[in-house]
This record gives C-alpha cells, structure tokens and sequence, in this order.
C-alpha cells in the first residue's frame, strides 16, 4: 500500500536541523528489519527500528529505499500504521503495512525477499498536513489500505485513553481484505463491506454511504479520508452530504504503489 | 550512498529511460489523482482568472475571455514528486506570459503566489513561471480538463514537481519575495526541481 504526494515534511518536524554553514547530514537512516507479520494474504507489516528519529505523528509516512550494488534506488513512501509511543529523539520504531502488487518493483522485494535483521534506508517521518495530534474529534474514514494512517490515529486514542475522541470507518471489500481485523474492532469501528459480507452481518454489501457514519458528529471534527481516488471522491461527498465542511475534510488519495 | 539493499537487483534498470529524473518512474498509460482537498465542482460561467498584486494593471479574466487570448500548447512530460512521471501528454491553454504581459509585471517582482478556487497554494519564482514555461490550461489530450485533473483550468508548471501546477487554479499573486505556499509550509521545497529531486524544504 502506500501513498499519497498529498503528504509532506512539516518544518516542525523536519528530521534535520539545518545548520547554518555546517554540512547537512544525509537524511537517510539505515533501519533494521524488527518484526514482519502478515496481515492479509497480499498484505504484510514491517516493523522497523530507525537510529536517530524524531518521533512521528500520528498520519504520517515515511519513505522506504532501496539500493541496488550499481547503485540504482527505488523509493516508495508507506504510511506509518503504528502510533507514536512517547518516546523521545533516538531510536523509533515505524509499523508499514505493504500490499504486495504483481510486478511491483518495491513491494514484491519488501515481501519476497526481506527478512528479519535486514536494513533498509528510510526517510521520515514526513507529512504536516494528514495529521491527528490526539487531541480533537476525528472521524475517519478508509478505503482499504487507506485504513493505514487511521490506524495511527486509532491507536494512538486507545493508547492515551480517547478512544471517544475518534470515530473510524472503514470501507473493504470482503473480510478477507481487511486489515488489523483482530485489534480493529470496537465500539470506535464501523466496518463496511462492499462486495462480501462476514456471515449474519446485517448491513448488505454495498458502497458508503451517509447511514454508515455516526449519528452525531461533533461541529469542531475534523474528517480524515484515506483511500484511492474513487474512495476519496465517494466519502468526501457523504461527508459534504452529512453536513461536514469542506474546510474540516483532509483528503489523502492515492493510487497503487508498487 | 554506499550502502545497498541485501538481495536487491532492481528490475530492468540498465534500460532505464533518460528522460526520467532520479528517484521516478514511468507511470505509463495511468495518471494518478492526488489532492488533498475535497475536490471542487466549479462552474465556467463564473469562473475567473486574476492576475493581481506588483503589476501595473490588475487583470480577471472570464472563461470566455481567456479562451479568446491566443493559445499555446505544452506536450511532453510530467513530473509528481510521489516519484511518478508520465511521459508524452498533451496540454492546451494559454501562456502565463500572454497573461503576464497583459497584466504588465513591475520591475521588483520576483516571485509569484499561485492561488486556486479552493484555499491551495504554492509558490514559484517569477522566472520559473515566465519564458514559455508555464500555462493556464483547461484541455488534456484534446478534451475538457476533467475535475479530479484540476479542471475546469489548472495551471501547468512541467519543468518542476506537479504540486507546484496548481489544480483550480484562480490566479497568479504577483509579489517582490517569496511566500511559501500550502505543502511549502508542510515541508515541501520552495522550487521543486525534479532533475535535483528539491522535494522536501532543505534538498
């Protein structure tokens, strides 16, 4: 899975201070692999500790390279799916969650070949905008894996005990497709299926719709939309529909990144 | 960097196309849709073009009335900075220097504050914008520019990363520095010259 241009280093949070006059440090940090698990038959989380990070926010992604020995790269940016954990400048470790796609230069190598106690160069955290500072009323609304950087966000409400500041929607198209399935539930969740639905589920399979969000949403939330093009049109219109302005809609779309 | 990837050979890239700046890749046939508004439904008969701040005569255009001006073409490729590029693609519209010499840039001016329908923003030198590098354009591949593409007019910046080619456009701000505009303010660099991958504040 991965991401979206519309996301960004925020000066904030720029991994590295410019000094004036002094050389500037290479932003690239050589991550070790820590932890792989699948999380869907196409999907697999890696979980990578990088030396000298700032801690992210919650929204985030970062940017994984590879380098070939004639040292041609490939980057691909992912969304960090795991929540900040408080811990200060150091060490940080960032949760991907990978979709493997047919062909895919990047994602295929992530899956194939990359092992435990392996590095990978990474970049970030990057992005100021698609961000959840833990703080405010947040629905949330993905598409598949657009689901990753609202994991984030989840996770870090239940991590810090606000899991009434967040109302998450999501939107796969079988059981089979959904990631995070055993920690995603709760009474924060709405999972909304549009091709298959899990046996005795109630609701028939179909697109979101404005039935599928809360009931009430609070005038000062703001709405994070995550998911491909035809995703974010969709939910961004049953947010206009259901009242939210514009102006409190963050969108991020993305198509497939191999 | 010295360093490389464990086991990575990466695919095919003896061939790689010349045309492709580092760090991107040949998205081919598709054109991927990033934006990070709600995209807006905006309607010719009122839609304006502006051209305002250090210059000598504050011009707004209507839809019919820029389409009068005298066209101008780009074809050739695009640049996102989420590392894709699509090569051969066809723009019409007008110049941004059609534009510009009608509304008569003062000599102190520097840069230039695009600003769109929506709240968007971004920022390029006036050099960047000027000598046939730059469009106001509204058909791609010889049809209306569709909406989640920046129609009804988006602008068209090739030479530097797609942000900068502002979706929706509504105006150029004339201005004598630089004013960073939204992703510049979210980490994104001032210029964003793919060729010297300028894609966060500090490349």
């Amino acid at each position: 899975m991965a991401i979206p241009g519309s996301s960004s280093g925020t000066r904030a949070t720029e991994l590295v201070a410019p000094v004036p006059g002094a050389p500037r440090p290479s932003p690239w940090r050589s991550a070790k692999v820590v932890g792989i698990r699948p999380e869907t038959a196409r999907t697999k989380t890696f979980r990578l500790a990088v030396p000298d990070a700032m801690p992210h926010r919650a929204g985030q992604h970062c940017i994984v390279r590879l380098t070939a020995p004639d040292g041609y790269t490939a980057s691909r940016s992912y969304s960090i799916a795991s929540a900040p954990d408080g811990s200060p400048n150091g060490v940080q470790e960032y949760e991907i969650t990978v979709e493997r796609l047919e062909g895919g230069e990047v994602s295929t190598f992530l899956h194939d070949e990359v092992a435990l106690g392996d590095e990978l160069e990474v970049r970030g955290p990057i992005g100021g905008w698609f961000v959840w500072e833990g703080d405010s009323p947040a629905l949330l609304l993905g598409g598949g894996s657009g689901v990753v950087p609202l994991m984030a966000m989840l996770r870090l409400a239940r991590n810090t005990g606000r899991p009434d500041l967040v109302r998450l929607v999501v939107s796969v198209r079988s059981p089979d497709d959904l990631l995070y399935a055993d920690e995603i539930v709760g009474p924060e969740s709405t999972i909304v299926y549009t091709r298959t639905v899990p046996p005795a589920f109630s609701r028939p399979p179909a697109r979101l719709a404005a039935s599928d969000l809360p009931q009430t949403i609070a005038p000062e939330t703001s709405a994070y939309v995550c998911g491909s093009a035809a995703f974010a049109e969709g939910a961004s219109g049953v947010l206009l529909s259901a009242g939210v302005p514009t102006e409190a809609i963050r969108v991020e779309r993305f198509g497939a990144t191999s | 960097m010295a360093r490389f990837t464990r086991g990575f050979g990466g695919r095919a890239h003896a061939e790689r196309d010349p045309r492709l700046p580092p760090g991107q890749y040949d998205t081919g046939n598709s054109w991927p849709v990033l934006t990070a508004e709600v995209t807006p439904r905006l309607d010719t008969a009122t839609w304006t073009f502006t051209i305002e701040g250090l210059v000598d005569r504050p011009t707004t255009w209507s839809w019919d009335e820029i389409h009068a001006l005298p066209p101008s073409a780009y074809s050739g490729a695009i640049h996102c900075v989420t590392t894709w590029s699509k090569f051969g693609v066809n723009f019409t519209g007008v110049s941004v220097d059609t534009l510009l010499e009608i509304a008569g840039v003062q000599p102190t001016a520097t840069h230039v504050l695009a600003f769109s329908h929506t709240p968007y923003t971004t920022n390029l030198p006036l050099a960047d914008v000027t000598g046939g590098k730059a469009w106001v354009v509204w058909d791609y591949e010889g049809r209306p520019l569709e909406p989640a593409h920046g129609g009804p007019a988006r602008l068209l910046v090739p030479h530097l990363y797609f942000w900068k080619s502002a979706k929706f456009i509504a105006g150029l701000r004339v201005l004598d520095h630089d004013e960073p505009g939204f992703w510049e303010q979210n980490g994104y660099h001032d210029r964003g010259d793919p060729w010297l991958e300028q894609r966060y504040q500090g490349d």
